[in-house]
């Protein structure tokens, strides 16, 4: 059994979706560093209007029970189709500019719920950008 | 500079036009022509958030944008119109001497057919493009800066880039 295989066993708990193949190479990250990747579910939206991505996400949502999302930039398509669903979605959380930090620190945060999870994720995320060298 | 681009895609602000695009021209406005989002403040708060705070986002719809395109291309500034249908870049195409069309994104749906990676199209929405095209507007197909402009004939005749 190969780690995504162990991976898939374990229960979603949140989305990730962007452009081209963004949630499969972030989700693949995770699961290699972790072997916890089965945490998260990688949706593709190629070639989809705005209303499709956005009933993909929402049938997603409702099959899986999830309620967090994370997506690669603020004004792309799976933000906004996001953005749309969590006006009539009290509960659930959306991390627009998601990075691999921040999901490492999400799978690792079984113990909090997952939106809190999601929060606190999305902090770590933004602190573990760093510049290097002394290059102007 | 002036509006730099007149583009039809049904995802309005996204990932392309703001940075694909807005980047390279260094954009400082989009003009959004839509009847929906225009009477919406609620989608007008989404379209916002989408864009980076040094570029200023303005709503009309098709009647309002008409009398006021002249004004944006005398803006100082690079910016961009935006469209999510055919038939609301037509409303420019006469009412406001639009010239040069750029199909940016229409996705799948139902009735569609692929023409390109990016441009679905009804048999409908084809007589629509040619229709633009016969009314003086050079109609292409680009999804970003540096991919190559395709002809509404290689378009519909469904060849690749």
């Amino acid at each position: 059994m190969n780690s995504l295989d162990a991976s898939s066993a374990v229960a979603a708990r949140a989305i990730v979706a962007g452009h081209g193949d963004f949630a499969a190479g972030l989700v693949s990250a995770v699961d290699q560093i972790t072997g916890r990747g089965g945490q998260l579910i990688p949706v593709a939206v190629h070639h989809l209007s705005v209303e499709d991505i956005e009933c993909l996400l929402r049938d997603c949502m409702i099959q899986t029970n999830v309620r967090v999302i994370f997506t690669d930039l603020q004004a792309g398509s799976c933000t906004m189709a996001s953005r749309r669903i969590l006006r009539g979605m009290e509960d659930a959380v959306l991390i627009a500019g998601a990075n691999l930090p921040t999901l490492l620190d999400f799978v690792f945060a079984e113990t909090r719920s997952a939106p809190e999870a999601a929060r606190h994720a999305a902090e770590r995320g933004r602190a573990a950008i760093t510049v290097h060298g002394a290059g102007a | 500079m002036t509006l730099l681009l007149y583009r039809i895609d049904d995802r309005l602000i996204h990932g392309q036009v703001v940075v694909g695009w807005g980047q390279p021209l260094d954009v400082r406005f989009i003009v959004l022509v839509d009847d929906s989002v225009a009477t919406s403040a609620w989608e007008q708060d989404l379209y916002r958030m989408g864009v980076p705070p040094e570029m200023d986002l303005y709503f009309h719809t098709a009647e309002e944008a008409i009398p006021v395109i002249p004004r944006y291309r005398t803006d100082p500034r690079a910016g961009i119109l935006l469209t999510g249908d055919i038939a609301t870049m037509r409303r420019l195409v006469t009412g406001a001497g639009v010239d040069a069309v750029n199909v940016g994104g229409i996705h799948s749906r139902t009735g569609r057919i692929q023409r390109m990676r990016y441009v679905f199209l009804t048999p409908e929405e084809e007589r629509q493009l040619r229709d633009l095209a016969s009314l003086g507007a050079t109609v292409t197909a680009q999804d970003v800066p540096g991919a190559r402009p395709v002809s509404l004939d290689d378009l519909i005749g469904g060849v690749q880039p």
